[in-house]
């Protein structure tokens, strides 16, 4: 059986002495799309930074495995340079440094060698074009006076380049309007290959709209309560994570 | 576009900047300071006995005025250990041909004959004490720009001298001015005729190359009205274990409606006092605009200064300073307002690293009658750990209500938010703290030439891993 791409065993994470994450179990197999949903504080963003190694959370049980090494003791450089990603709720201002120049920086650093500078060019105007950016968004500073919808669509765009084996995408789909959200699940449909595994971490359902995940979890209190397919989002969206909570403290 | 290689950056500062050629200088003056040092200087220039003499007078004011007891600490000059005078080659060249060998050599490191090939309208490059090697282009001799070394100015325009040597940086100034009247050679002299307009930056790249030497260059500039020059100075210098002493004074005259840049990066070695007092007046409608980068030398005290003259004029100073280990860099401007209708903006940035210290110390003076004056000042710390230090001395005399002047200060660190960010994209800690460092300074990266930008990332670079201190 060949090994699975990205496997969370029994994780638990803490934050400044206080357990968030209680035990999450997850696979995700090469070409698979799955949602992660859950209320707010049921520890969704926890899992997302956790997973790329920020140093603010602390594991204290588990493993996760990038294609059967666990990468829990790489800082999140290494994490990216093996394959990983993650899109960011919150992206942070980097004044004074042009996307594109970040972008090649980045390209650079994932792949280990310096792209062309016409391949990049080409490249980057390509999938700006695919998520429907000007280019002259190129030459903005990083998320400064960014829109909630331009950092969204900046994260996918970082993604689009970093072409990454494993990607979270935390709340992608949040603060968005109807225009932005369209262009950002359109994003994330094309990227999603055979290669990739995704793990799309939403409050709501309504990105799933236009997103089709193969599976659906429900986070709750710092555990994976339930798994389902796309059904289980539908359920969710008629009954409210009340229904959830309902059931867990039963 | 980069053309130079890309190489291990460690590799390369010791190869660029560490370096340093034998000696051959063909004069040297004795070791130490007196009338007869200053007077043997002034006679083998063959210079007009005015000239000797405001030399003789201006080693007086420095005998009599006392240390600065502000800014830096300066207790680690010894003037009797300088040299004050060498003359490594015994005439002026304008063929790059002609240029003796191991002077070529420390300027193909540099990369002149590179950079002047891309953009250069002159070069002066002064080499320890004299310029060796002048070009100007033709056309802007035609248009009746002269772009000499200061030594070569005075012999052949001396009514120029007399009109303007001294006048905007008075000997009795301060007293690093003061020395540097008594024991100035070489440096830059520019007159720019009424209207000319010289598009490309004319540059000159400074280095001390012989230990215990003090540089003490004097560059004046001359923007008749409705003229255009950019001045464009980079220092570097090899690493020496004894103390070195660099005292300048840049005095620019920018008439009505005329607009001067002066632009620097001073990269001289951590061990290298530069104590430089840089001076503009302003007249009508002009513009006055320095762009100044601090990397290098142990202890810099530098305030470039506009004098806001007449209505309409304006100054401008953007600066960046970074100091690391053992260096302190106190560096700032001075905005005089003694006219209606004047502004000023100053927009300083600076870095500390590893134990650094940087200050920002400026003057805003705003004298009564000057209505409708307008400054603005604004300093941006960077302080990258906890053993460095960055202080903000902004000092407002203003004298006239009708003025508005506003003062902006922020310090920060690196966040750690910032750092997860971009290492999740697969930069390491240290390339991310760069990226992080270079955006910041951004801002008056992008007003430099290009070339000088790259240099400037680069060192910043070389700065942040650790190769230099």
């Amino acid at each position: 059986m060949p090994q699975p791409l990205f496997v969370i065993e029994d994780l638990h994470v803490s934050v400044e002495g206080k357990e968030i994450l209680k035990g999450v179990n997850l696979t995700v197999e090469r070409g698979q799309l799955h949602a992660l949903m859950g209320p707010n504080g049921s520890g969704k963003s926890t899992l997302a930074h956790t997973l790329m190694g920020n140093p603010h959370f602390q594991v204290t049980q588990g493993r996760v495995l990038l294609k059967g090494e666990d990468i829990l003791s790489l800082p999140p450089d290494e994490r990216a340079r093996r394959g990983m990603f993650l899109a960011f709720q919150y992206p942070v201002e980097i004044p004074g440094v042009k996307v594109r120049h970040f972008l090649r920086m980045a390209v650079k650093a994932s792949k280990g060698e310096e792209p062309s500078v016409t391949d990049f060019r080409r490249q980057l105007f390509e999938k700006m074009a695919l998520l429907e950016m000007d280019r002259s968004f190129s030459e903005r500073y990083v998320n400064e006076g960014f829109s909630g919808g331009e950092k969204k669509r900046n994260e996918i765009l970082q993604l689009a380049m970093l072409q990454p084996e494993m990607a979270v995408l935390d709340e992608a789909d949040s603060g968005l309007d109807i225009d932005a959200l369209r262009a950002v699940a359109n994003g994330i449909n094309k990227l999603a290959g055979p290669q990739m595994g995704m793990l799309l971490i939403t409050h709501y359902q309504r990105i799933l709209n236009y997103v089709e995940p193969h599976f659906v979890h429900v986070l709750f209190d710092g555990r994976i309560v339930r798994s389902g397919g796309m059904e289980l989002a539908q359920e969710l969206e008629a009954k409210g994570y009340d229904w959830i909570a309902g059931e867990a403290a039963v | 576009m980069v053309k130079k290689p890309v190489e291990a950056p460690q590799a390369d500062y010791a190869q660029r900047y560490g370096f340093r050629d034998a000696e051959k200088p063909l004069f040297r003056a004795r070791l130490g300071l007196s009338s007869e040092v200053v007077e043997e200087i002034s006679w083998l220039k063959g210079e007009p006995a005015w000239m000797r003499d405001l030399r003789l007078r201006a080693l007086e004011v420095f005998r009599k005025k006392p240390m600065p007891t502000w800014g830096g600490d300066l207790s680690g000059i010894n003037f009797d250990d300088i040299y004050y005078y060498v003359k490594p080659a015994d005439h002026q060249v304008r063929n790059w041909d002609d240029v003796p060998q191991y002077i070529k050599r420390t300027f193909d490191r540099l990369g002149i004959p590179q950079a002047e090939r891309q953009f250069l309208a002159g070069v002066g490059a002064q080499y320890d004490s004299e310029v060796v090697y002048h070009n100007l282009h033709e056309e802007l001799v035609k248009q009746g720009v002269l772009f000499l070394d200061t030594d070569t100015a005075l012999r052949e325009h001396p009514e120029l001298f007399q009109q303007y040597f001294g006048t905007v940086v008075p000997p009795a100034d301060n007293k690093f001015s003061a020395l540097n009247s008594a024991v100035w050679s070489g440096g830059s002299f520019i007159y720019v005729p009424e209207g000319v307009q010289v598009t490309v930056p004319l540059q000159a790249y400074f280095r001390i190359n012989a230990e215990k030497l003090g540089q003490f260059e004097r560059t004046l500039i001359i923007a008749e009205p409705g003229s255009y020059l950019h001045y464009v100075e980079g220092c570097t210098a090899p690493i020496y274990s004894a103390d070195s002493l660099h005292a300048a004074v840049v005095e620019i005259i920018v008439k009505p409606g005329a607009r001067v840049r002066y632009t620097t990066i001073q990269n001289w070695s951590t061990n290298v006092y530069n104590l430089v007092t840089k001076r503009a007046v302003a007249y009508q409608d002009s513009i006055m605009e320095w762009v100044d980068g601090n990397l290098g030398s142990k202890v810099n005290m530098k305030y470039p200064a506009v004098f806001l003259m007449e209505p309409g004029a304006h100054g401008e100073m953007l600066s960046v300073a970074f100091a690391g280990k053992g260096q302190h860099q106190d560096a700032g401007a001075k905005m005089v307002h003694a006219a209606p209708h004047t502004s000023s903006v100053v927009v300083s940035k600076s870095i500390s690293k590893d134990g650094g210290r940087s200050s920002y110390r400026g003057l805003v003076k705003v004298y009564p009658g000057s209505v409708g004056a307008k400054a603005s000042v604004r300093c941006d710390a960077l302080v990258l750990d906890d053993e460095s230090r960055s202080d903000t001395y902004p000092y407002m005399e203003v004298e006239e209500e009708q003025a508005s002047v506003g003062h902006e200060a922020t310090v920060s660190k690196i966040g750690s938010e910032q750092l997860f960010y971009l290492m999740s994209r697969g930069l390491s800690e240290t390339e991310a703290a760069t990226l992080i460092v270079s955006g910041f300074i951004e801002p008056i990266v992008k007003e430099l030439p290009m070339e000088y930008a790259v240099e400037l990332n680069r060192l910043i670079q070389l700065q942040m891993e650790g190769a230099v201190g």
